[in-house]
């Protein structure tokens, strides 16, 4: 779950990362009266989870309350490489010395927490790391000993922070890393960490990911969820439990297990056609789970055809069928479903589906096929 | 032979009173494994359709000397099943788990290196040598005995290329199912490793997904020390970047763990990978041929 910039700031100052003093505006007027309040000049900011906002034009200076007014009214709104922005973070203007890096990470492929610094802080880490390999200081860490005073230590050397601001890094990095251990964070990231004219080092910006599966020991992160999911269907699919992602095609694709609804995906895609969605509806889809998944697709305009891809194991494809059955008498479902069963008691749920389904539901029997039909029939419906 | 799990497998069942856990320690049974224990604290001296249940892995160590467990445990109670096996002295854990947190599984995995057990998963269908043993929730009928073996990220996938392989004549030596979340105790190279040392594998399928670089490492390692053939699938070319697949795991990171980067980097190293399964089938065939 990836948090806006407003969330990880007021997550950072709980864990005594100095932040810039903010507040959260979703009106121009609200934006108005948190700038009097902050006092001074403030940035608006876009809260939108993508990158380059202030090139885009979603970050604006304001030396007034009027003009945060003005500006929270031209940002509000904005499109965003396909996000809206609906929500804006106004806070105190700082002055910046210099632009730091620093981040800490899961490191899935060592299998540890990942430490980095940058003094080259403010661009994209993902060049820095490509052209300027030296300048990025990297350290593993021991998840059972933790960050180490000498872990600090040896990264601010490496990356060349400069001396009056080594201390407030320094601090600033034990706290980044309480707060990945504290929140079970998969990536918190500070681009750019900022030594000030006054010598402080403040998070300028937050980028906090955490890990789904440890939502069950956090219900404060988990009651954010709903504010980070703005499309219908993911949000519906939330609720019910169901594994969905959203894509820009018009085959709506269901399957059982992550690894046949990716390929199913795939295989669709060969077939010339653009996938609208991942779904899972789980290794051991029952007629409920079926039921459940298809009220998805099916709330999502512009899925055209539909391809049901089961390979039964412990689930019997002819209870699938049955469910499917009564899933559709229920939904009255009119656009083309392509249905592929393989696998336990196959036969018997392809003989139930063509004896006994409405004439929009096809058997097909290959996930090639299948997928070929499917996207025959969304072209033809489009 | 066969790899990690056969007719030397003693396996206790952590959460074998749960639903799922003892419909599946039941079908394990059915299919032949040896099933000596169950563990559920506070059930000590019950018993599950004659398997005996326990308190603790280390009680039903010492009185059946089971040597595999399996974890049918929730995930908020996973975590310390899986460390309780390994020091109860478990050689093989295997853990089906799903939603275990990653930090968790950052410790258990430091922890893991200091001693020569095996984790498999979690979040994983278990494993299989047909017509030896069965451990986990796979659907045997679709498996053979043969001489392939197969490694995987996923379960309902693996099925299917089992499937496909077998209606084409050829079964599995061992089918072996390495899970779907970021860290996962045995990974592709562990697995490709025992198949090497394996005599009756003749050739492996290994079957990857998006995210990490477990299939890119796996690459470099059947390039420097595999003999036998390994024919690759990766599923996940349409998967965004930032968005999870279903498995915890399955994450394009920034630019990092795409279908395409990993498809491309084992072809460099020589390993064929199939678009779809049927096509990974045929290839199967052709190579074995």
């Amino acid at each position: 779950m990836d948090l806006f910039e407003y969330q990880g700031k007021q997550l950072f100052a709980e864990y005594g990362l100095a932040v810039p003093s903010g507040e959260v505006a979703d009106t121009p007027e609200q934006a108005k009266a948190a700038a009097e309040a902050i006092g001074g000049t403030v940035v608006v900011k876009a809260q939108v989870q993508v990158g380059g906002r202030g090139k885009a034009g979603g970050i604006k200076l304001a030396a007034t309350a009027d003009e945060a007014f003005t500006e929270a009214d031209a940002i509000l709104g904005m499109d965003i490489k396909g996000h809206t922005v609906k929500r804006l973070w106004i806070e105190a203007a700082s002055d910046i010395k210099k632009e730091y890096y620093a981040s800490v990470t899961f490191d899935r492929s060592a299998k540890k927490p990942l430490v980095m610094l940058s003094a080259m802080g403010g661009m994209d880490i993902e060049a820095v790391a490509e052209e300027h390999p030296e300048a990025l200081a990297r350290l593993h860490v021991d998840p059972l000993i933790g960050f180490q005073p000498h872990h600090g230590r040896w990264l601010i050397y490496h990356a060349g922070i400069d001396e009056p601001a080594q201390k407030g890094v320094l601090d600033a990095l034990t706290k980044a890393y309480e707060a990945f251990i504290g929140l079970e964070a998969t990536l918190i990231e500070i681009n750019p960490l900022i030594w000030t004219a006054d010598d402080r080092v403040v998070a300028l910006d937050a980028k906090v990911s955490i890990d789904n599966n440890a939502l069950f020991r956090h219900p404060d992160l988990a009651a954010l969820k709903e504010s980070v999911t703005d499309d219908e269907q993911e949000r519906m699919a939330h609720e019910r439990g169901v594994t969905y992602v959203k894509l820009d095609g018009d085959v709506g694709i269901m399957g059982n297990g992550a690894g046949i609804v990716m390929s199913s995906l795939d295989v669709v895609a060969l077939a010339g056609g653009k996938p609208a969605n991942f779904l899972d509806a789980g290794g051991g889809s029952n007629a409920e789970a079926v039921a459940t998944a298809l009220e998805v697709l099916l709330s999502d305009p512009k899925v055209k055809s539909l391809m049901i891809n089961i390979f039964g194991g412990i689930t019997r494809c002819d209870e699938v069928a049955e469910g499917l059955l009564t899933a559709l008498d229920t939904l009255g479902a009119t656009l083309p479903i392509v249905v592929r069963l393989d696998g336990t008691a196959a036969e018997a749920g392809r003989a139930i589906i063509a004896e006994r389904a409405p004439a929009n539901v096809v058997v097909e029997p290959t996930m090639l096929s299948a997928a070929q039909r499917a996207v025959e029939l969304a072209k033809e419906a489009s | 032979m066969s790899i990690l799990v056969d007719e030397n497998t003693k396996l206790v069942v952590q959460g074998v009173t749960g639903r799922e856990g003892q419909f599946h320690t039941l079908r394990n049974k059915a299919y032949g494994t040896n099933v000596v224990a169950g563990v559920t604290p506070g059930k000590a001296g019950q018993d599950v359709e004659g398997i005996p249940v326990f308190n603790t892995v280390r009680d039903a160590v010492e009185a059946t000397g089971a040597n595999t467990s399996m974890i049918f445990v929730p995930p908020r109670f996973a975590t310390d099943a899986i460390y309780e096996s390994l020091d109860a002295g478990i050689d093989l854990t295997i853990a089906i788990t799903e939603g275990i947190p990653a930090h968790d599984m950052m410790r258990v995995y430091t922890h893991l290196g200091r001693s020569d057990q095996r984790l498999l998963g979690p979040n994983c269908p278990g494993a299989i040598s047909p017509g030896k043993a069965t451990v986990g929730i796979m659907p045997t009928d679709v498996f053979t005995p043969g001489r392939v073996g197969i490694v995987s990220r996923s379960g309902t996938l693996t099925y299917q290329i089992s499937k496909e392989i077998g209606d084409m004549g050829i079964g599995q030596s061992t089918v072996v199912g390495i899970g779907g979340d970021p860290i996962v105790g045995s990974s592709f190279i562990d697995v490709l490793g025992m198949f090497e040392a394996d005599p009756d594998t003749d050739l492996v399928v290994m079957v990857g997904e998006i995210g990490g670089d477990e299939e890119e490492r796996a690459g470099e390692f059947i390039a420097a020390n595999m003999t036998t053939p390994v024919v690759g699938y990766i599923a996940g070319f349409q998967a965004p970047p930032g968005k999870q697949m279903g498995h915890a795991g399955a994450i394009i990171t920034g630019s990092s763990g795409t279908a395409q980067g990993k498809k491309d980097a084992l072809e460099a190293l020589g390993v064929r990978v199939g678009t779809n399964p049927t096509e990974v089938a045929e290839i199967v065939v052709e190579t074995l041929a």
